[in-house]
């Protein structure tokens, strides 16, 4: 007998009686409001920030007021060729070592923690959000779901290689508790919420 | 039993009485965030439960998930061993770096590989590991275990960490700050994630209807090695499975909150299939988790999500220090952990515990650790492992509790060398009178007085 099969033999002669499967559906969902408020405060409390706005004239203005020094943008939103190089595919992720600021469109967010789902496809490179200095994501502002349980409800059957919920820039507290934005990843963590209804004047 | 139990190595722990109360006080607050994260989530306690009886789903179908897991895992290009313990595991992960021509590899945090001490077996086989959790960096280059499976040097001073650093990355002498050192040691391992070809990650989710598995890391260093590597080696427990995808709903709304009050971790990253010309291996090691599974008593231990909010909760833990367990998985859940893996070695660890029930009331899979720890203490002692002074001082508890009047003339010469000769039971002979004061002695025992009194 292999390996494999005594292991799942022992487990199996083992295994307690057969339990069902709970119901996963919260109680008391459906009624939220204000989510895009929430996502905003809770990826604050995380060392993001975030901005609604109302296009990607928006996003190129605010990008280039605060990355005045950043030589490498790299992004995957054709709107933003003027300052970012966008690119399909590289043919080694090591290049990407001196990326400074990548920006990518994701799925959509979470609001009770502040994350946003993107996959592999949205990414070119999967070492892409995690090599870069800065990271921006860009999502419609409808795009806002209350919990985890809606975001898997959404992505339950969703195909993908690779994919991952991004809550802010990487950091650690492991010296004594102190919390310090810019572990191994991205040492910041900018969310551009698209709202093609909102005036320029109202951006967060 | 080690070479130091549980009391011996907390003893040592203790006598720098202003660190322990600052260790207490780290994890204190640490549990305190815990707390503040759950109160914001109305349905609290329903995910608790809901979160348990998935796992008690997984329990009594393990072996059909993994069946299932390792089918779809297979489906989407990722090579699946089987070990059976420790040494199976180790080779296993041996012959992947040797048959790549790899000598030297990064790993992000996994306390199985820790559980079956995989960076001593490569190092005597010549592979250079390089532990690139920050917590786990340094305590790697101070030749210690973590001490903690969340924060693994938490017992650790930011000075010290600064002379860690002095010493081995470099660092200026003296400096000690936080965000100094954590970008030195950003520096420092992104060579290492540039140079690497392989990577070895632990699993926090394995889904069994997609074959997928699931990393979370706040430093994004599981992804930094994983993506840049040739070669990603995954390895997990075997009771890491859960059935569905829509299940991560629940356990990631729990784990980060658990751990340290985060809402979730930075990243939560889910491999499926590897990137193309990358080979992803999976690690599946049973180490005696079946043998637990068969333990109706203790196997709920198995739910565990390995978010350490019992450790930081715990009174002994936060005052004895993760190294007084001597196991990679320290803590209350490690003390009902560890007796299965060795029960002789690790007998000690379910009476490092006051049954408070703390450890019971934040776990967020809802296992019954104090009353594991409980039981665990008459299985040891049936199974004849219980230390030959403390066999002995129950027999003649037992000898005295069961003669009434051996027992009023015990307690009167008690009484009476308490009060003419203190220091016949205040010196260390008498374990009662380590870190307390006797109390006063009565003139008169209860029955004495009841006796007179009774009307």
């Amino acid at each position: 007998m292999s390996s494999r099969d005594k292991i799942l033999a022992a487990i199996k002669n083992n295994q307690p009686d057969q339990r069902d499967l709970p119901a996963v559906t919260p109680p008391g969902t459906g009624e939220f409001s204000g989510l895009s408020r929430q996502f905003i405060e809770v990826l604050e409390g995380i060392g993001g920030r975030a901005y609604i706005v109302s296009g990607f004239h928006r996003i190129a203005t605010i990008l280039k007021e605060q990355y005045t020094d950043t030589h490498r943008i790299v992004s995957t939103c054709p709107e933003l060729s003027a300052l970012a190089e966008i690119s399909q595919h590289y043919e080694d992720p090591h290049t990407l070592e001196n990326v400074g600021l990548v920006v990518l469109e994701a799925h959509f967010a979470v609001a009770e923690n502040g994350a946003c789902w993107i996959t592999e496809e949205k990414m070119i490179e999967r070492a892409l959000p995690f090599i870069a200095q800065d990271l921006a994501l860009v999502i419609r502002r409808k795009d806002i779901v209350p919990t985890m349980y809606e975001a898997y409800e959404r992505i339950a059957g969703a195909e993908y290689g690779f994919g991952v919920f991004i809550a802010g820039p990487s950091k650690t507290a492991d010296i004594e508790q102190s919390l310090v934005l810019g572990a191994h990843g991205p040492k910041s963590m900018t969310v551009f919420l698209l709202d093609e209804e909102m005036s320029d004047a109202g951006f967060y | 039993m080690s070479k130091q139990d549980h009391a011996a190595l907390a003893d040592e722990f203790n006598k720098d009485e202003p660190r322990v109360d600052w260790h207490d006080q780290t994890l204190w607050f640490v549990r305190e965030k815990r707390d503040k994260a759950a109160q914001k989530v109305p349905e609290w306690e329903w995910l608790r439960d809901t979160a348990s009886k998935i796992k008690d789903n997984v329990l009594s179908n393990l072996s059909e998930y993994l069946t299932l897991f390792e089918e779809q895992a297979i489906r989407n290009g990722i090579v699946v061993h089987w070990a059976a313990d420790a040494k199976a595991h180790n080779d296993i992960v041996y012959s992947l770096l040797k048959k790549h021509g790899i000598d030297r590899m990064v790993k992000s945090k996994s306390m199985l590989t820790e559980e079956c001490h995989l960076n001593e077996y490569l190092k005597e086989q010549g592979i250079d590991v390089v532990d690139t959790d920050l917590g786990e960096r340094v305590v790697q280059l101070a030749g210690e275990p973590p001490s903690h499976i969340v924060l693994p040097c938490i017992h650790k001073k930011k000075e010290e960490i600064g002379e860690i650093f002095h010493e081995h990355l470099g660092t200026p002498a003296g400096n000690a700050d936080p965000q100094f050192l954590t970008h030195a040691a950003r520096l420092h391992l992104r060579e290492k994630f540039l140079t690497r070809r392989a990577a070895l990650t632990g699993v926090n989710f394995a889904i069994a209807e997609t074959g997928e598995f699931v990393v979370c890391t706040n430093e994004g260093n599981a992804d930094m090695g994983a993506h840049l590597a040739d070669i990603h080696i995954a390895c997990m427990g075997i009771e890491k499975l859960i059935p569905q995808r829509k299940h991560l709903g629940i356990f990631l709304r729990l784990l980060t909150r658990s751990a340290t009050g985060q809402p979730i971790t930075t990243y939560s990253s889910h491999f499926k299939r590897p990137r193309p010309g990358q080979e992803m291996h999976i690690v599946i090691v049973d180490n005696g988790r079946s043998v637990q599974l068969g333990r109706k008593d203790f196997r709920n231990s198995l739910k565990c999500i390995r978010c350490a909010a019992c450790f930081n909760t715990c009174p002994v833990y936060r005052r004895s220090g993760g190294h007084s367990y001597h196991t990679a998985v320290a803590g209350p859940i490690g003390s009902i952990l560890s007796p299965n893996l060795d029960m002789k070695q690790y007998s000690d660890l379910p009476f490092a515990s006051t049954l408070c029930g703390s450890c019971s009331n934040v776990c967020p899979v809802k296992i019954d650790i104090h009353e594991q720890l409980y039981k665990w203490r008459q299985v040891i002692v049936q199974e004849g492992y219980a230390p030959a002074g403390k066999k002995l001082a129950m027999k003649a508890m037992n000898w005295v509790l069961s003669n009434p009047s051996v027992y009023h003339t015990a307690g009167k010469a008690g009484r009476w060398f308490m009060l003419n000769a203190p220091f016949t039971v205040n010196n260390g002979l008498n374990p009662w009178w380590k870190g307390r004061d006797m109390p006063e002695v009565p003139r008169e025992s209860f029955g004495q007085w009841y006796k007179k009194n009774r009307k």
